[in-house]
C-alpha cells in the first residue's frame, strides 16, 4: 500500500478537453453492453434456455397435429410449417420481455447507483445498452430456431424473406424491450416484475395466431388475436415463409378488415415508438 | 470546496407518514481537508451524502461543489466527485479489473489514462494478487478496497465515503485509513461519514456532529475537545449496575462541589460519566460514595474525548443515541428510497 498518491495534479477528465457527445455516449454504451455480454458468456443458462424452450415447442407442438386431415390449415400447409413463424416470434418476444430483469437487479443491488453517480453524457446509455444486448440475443436465438425449423423441413424464407423476418422481429423486440425496461423502473422489485412477465407471457401467445389460425377461433378470441401485437409480427413472417414478400399483400383477414404486411410493420413501429415515449417519464424519474 | 446549505429532506415511511431525514442541514467542507461526519445510525449522514452525490434531490436547500451547483449542473458535480457507497455495489460476475475498466469508460477516460490509473491503484491498494479473479469470491475487505479504487479511478477532486470501514477487519481498516490520509496529503478533499468515534478521531482534521438531520457541532477536533475543559470520569459502582442504582448515584454526586455534570451511560452497563473541574474532586467523590456505603468497581479519569464532545452537544453518548434510533428506523422504506 505504497507508491504514488492520487492527487488533483491528475486533473479530472473532461475538465481539460471536451470529447464529442457521440464519442462519450458510445464509450459508455459499449462499456455497459460489454458488461451484459460478459455476464451472458459466464452465465450462459439464459441463452441455452432461450434456445431450448422454443426448440421443444417446435418439435413437440409441430408433431402434435402431424396426422391432422390435409387441407385443414389455410394454404394446405403442414402444422409444423404453420407453427414455425409463431415459435420464432415467441422466442424473440420472450427474450425481450426479460430485458428489464438485469436492470431491476442492478436497482436492487445498488449497482445502478454506481452508474447514476458517474457523469454519463446521457443516461439513455443505460437503456440503449439493454436494447443492444437484448436485440442481438433475441436475433441469435431466433436464427437458431429458424435454422432448426429448416432442418425439420419447415422451410426457409430465403434472402428477401429473411430481411422481412428480421425487420419484423427487430420492431417487435424494440417495443417489448421498452415495455420491460419501463416496468423495471416502475415496479417495486424483481418479484413483481417476474410476476408480470409470467402472467403476460403465455396468454399473449395463446391469444395470437401463433398456434392456430383465426378461422379456428371463436369470434371474441379472433378479435383479441387480431389486436395482439404478436399477431402483427407472426403474420408477415408466416407470409415470408410462404414466399410472399410484398408489403401490400394481405396477410391477415381480421374481423375489422384486411391487414397487409406493410400495415403490420407500421403498427409495430408505431407501438415501439409509442412505448419508448410512454416510458420516458418513468426513466426520467429515475434517470435524470 | 463543498457547501451544503439548509438542506431539508423528508421520506415517506410505510404508513404514509413523512419522516424528516434532514432538517436545515448546513455544512462547509474546506478544500484539502479530511472531513468527518459523525453521528449515530439514522442521523441523516447517508441522506446528506446521497444528495451531495446527486443521487437524491433535496426538498429544499442548495448544494455546491467547487462552486458548481449540484441541482442545476449535476453532471459537472459528478465529474468532480468520487463516491464510495455504504453498500458495496459490485458485479459478482465481473473480475475486479473488468469493473475498473467499466468504471473508466463511465468516466470517459481514454484507454491509456485508464490503464495507467488502474496500474497505480492496483499497487496502491495491494490488489495485484486477486484483481483478475471474479468479484463474487472477494472478502469484505477486498470488495471495499476495489470499491475505493473505483471511486478514485478518475482522480476526483473530492472523495465521498459513506461508512467506509463498517464490518471490516482491522488490517483492511488500517489500509483504508492510510490511503485516505495519503489522499488528503496529496490535496484531495475527503468527506467521510462514520458512526465510529475512533475513526473520526484518528482521521479527521475537521468534523461535524449530526443528530436528527441537523449539524449540532462543527470544527476542528482538538479545539472542540479543548473547548470543553475539565476532566472526564467514568464511574462504575458495580460491573453491571441497573437504572435505579445509577439514578441513586447520579443524585448523590450531582450536587458535589467541582462536579459539572453526571450522565448515566446505559450502553455501558449503567456506568456514570462525570465532568469534573479538577483532580481534587476525585477524592471527594470516593468519600461521598464510601459514606453512602456504595462500592467502586471502576473509576477512570481522562481528558475530554470526541465522545465527550458528542455528549456535550447532544446530552447523551453516541452509543445511547445508536440504541435509541435502532428501533425507530424503517429499513424497508430506506431501502426503497435508495433504489
Amino acid at each position: 500500500m505504497t507508491s504514488a498518491t492520487p492527487t488533483i495534479a491528475n486533473p479530472s477528465p473532461g475538465a481539460t478537453d471536451q470529447p464529442s457527445a457521440l464519442a462519450e455516449i458510445s464509450q459508455e454504451t459499449l462499456a455497459l453492453t460489454k458488461r451484459l455480454f460478459l455476464q451472458l458468456q459466464r452465465r450462459p443458462s439464459t441463452l441455452v434456455a432461450g434456445v431450448l424452450q422454443p426448440l421443444i415447442w417446435l418439435v413437440l407442438f409441430g408433431a402434435l397435429f402431424a396426422k391432422a386431415p390435409a387441407g385443414l390449415l389455410p394454404g394446405g400447409i403442414s402444422y409444423g410449417r404453420f407453427l414455425g413463424a409463431g415459435v420464432i416470434v415467441f422466442t424473440a418476444f420472450s427474450a425481450a420481455l426479460n430485458a428489464g430483469l438485469p436492470v431491476m437487479f442492478d436497482r436492487e443491488f445498488g449497482f445502478l447507483n454506481r452508474l447514476l453517480v458517474a457523469p454519463l453524457r446521457s443516461r439513455s446509455s443505460i437503456v440503449l445498452a439493454s436494447v443492444l444486448y437484448i436485440t442481438s440475443l433475441s436475433l441469435v436465438q431466433s436464427l437458431a430456431i429458424m435454422a432448426t425449423a429448416a432442418l425439420l423441413g419447415y422451410g426457409w424464407p430465403g434472402g428477401v424473406g429473411l430481411l422481412l423476418v428480421l425487420t419484423t422481429l427487430l420492431l417487435l423486440v424494440f417495443a417489448v424491450t421498452a415495455l420491460s425496461l419501463g416496468l423495471a423502473f416502475a415496479l417495486p422489485g424483481h418479484i413483481e416484475l417476474i410476476a408480470v412477465i409470467f402472467v403476460a407471457n403465455l396468454p399473449l401467445l395463446f391469444a395470437s395466431t401463433a398456434l392456430a389460425p383465426l378461422s379456428f377461433m371463436p369470434n371474441w378470441l379472433g378479435w383479441l388475436a387480431s389486436l395482439n401485437p404478436l399477431t402483427f409480427a407472426i403474420e408477415p413472417i408466416r407470409a415470408a415463409y410462404a414466399g410472399q414478400f410484398s408489403l401490400t399483400a394481405v396477410v391477415l383477414e381480421a374481423p375489422y378488415g384486411d391487414l397487409t404486411a406493410g400495415t403490420c410493420l407500421m403498427v409495430l413501429a408505431g407501438l415501439a415508438a409509442g412505448l419508448f415515449l410512454l416510458i420516458r417519464p418513468l426513466l426520467d424519474r429515475k434517470l435524470t | 470546496m463543498i457547501e451544503l446549505h439548509q438542506l431539508n429532506k423528508r421520506y415517506t415511511a410505510a404508513k404514509g407518514v413523512p419522516v424528516p431525514a434532514l432538517n436545515d442541514l448546513s455544512l462547509q467542507v474546506p478544500a484539502g481537508s479530511l472531513y468527518g461526519l459523525l453521528g449515530p445510525n439514522g442521523a441523516g449522514k447517508t441522506t446528506a451524502l446521497r444528495i451531495l452525490c446527486t443521487l437524491l434531490a433535496p426538498d429544499s436547500g442548495t448544494v455546491r461543489v467547487a462552486g458548481i451547483d449540484a441541482l442545476t449542473d449535476p453532471r459537472g458535480v459528478r465529474r468532480l466527485l468520487g463516491y464510495v457507497a455504504q453498500e458495496v455495489a459490485i458485479d459478482k460476475i465481473l473480475t475486479g479489473r473488468e469493473l475498473l475498466q467499466l468504471q473508466g469508460d463511465l468516466y470517459h477516460l481514454s484507454a491509456r489514462q485508464r490503464d495507467r490509473r488502474m496500474a497505480e491503484l492496483i499497487e496502491l491498494m495491494g490488489m495485484g494478487d486477486w484483481i483478475d479473479r471474479r468479484c463474487g469470491g472477494y472478502s469484505g475487505g477486498m470488495r471495499r478496497r476495489l470499491d475505493l479504487a473505483a471511486g478514485l479511478l478518475h482522480s476526483p477532486q473530492v472523495l465521498v465515503l459513506d461508512e467506509p470501514t463498517v464490518g471490516l477487519d482491522i488490517e483492511s481498516r488500517a489500509a483504508i485509513w492510510q490511503v485516505l490520509r495519503q489522499l488528503r496529503d496529496g490535496g484531495t478533499t475527503v468527506l467521510l461519514s462514520s458512526h465510529y468515534l475512533e475513526e473520526v478521531d484518528a482521521l479527521a482534521d475537521h468534523l461535524a456532529i449530526i443528530e436528527s438531520g441537523s449539524v449540532i457541532a462543527e470544527g476542528v477536533p482538538s479545539s472542540l475537545k479543548a473547548a470543553l475543559g475539565g476532566d472526564r470520569l467514568t464511574l462504575r459502582v458495580r460491573e453491571f449496575s441497573d437504572a435505579s442504582e445509577a439514578a441513586t448515584v447520579q443524585a448523590l454526586l450531582r450536587d458535589c462541589p467541582g462536579v459539572r455534570q453526571v450522565v448515566v451511560n446505559q450502553a455501558q452497563g449503567y456506568s456514570l460519566n462525570l465532568v469534573i473541574e479538577h483532580d481534587g474532586v476525585v477524592e471527594q467523590l470516593r468519600q461521598q460514595l464510601a459514606t453512602a456505603d456504595l462500592p467502586v468497581f471502576a473509576l477512570a479519569q481522562s481528558r475530554p474525548s470526541l465522545d465527550d464532545v458528542y455528549l456535550q452537544a447532544t446530552g447523551r453518548t453516541l452509543m445511547d443515541a445508536e440504541l435509541a434510533v435502532a428501533g425507530s428506523r424503517d429499513p424497508k422504506a430506506e431501502r426503497k428510497a435508495s433504489m
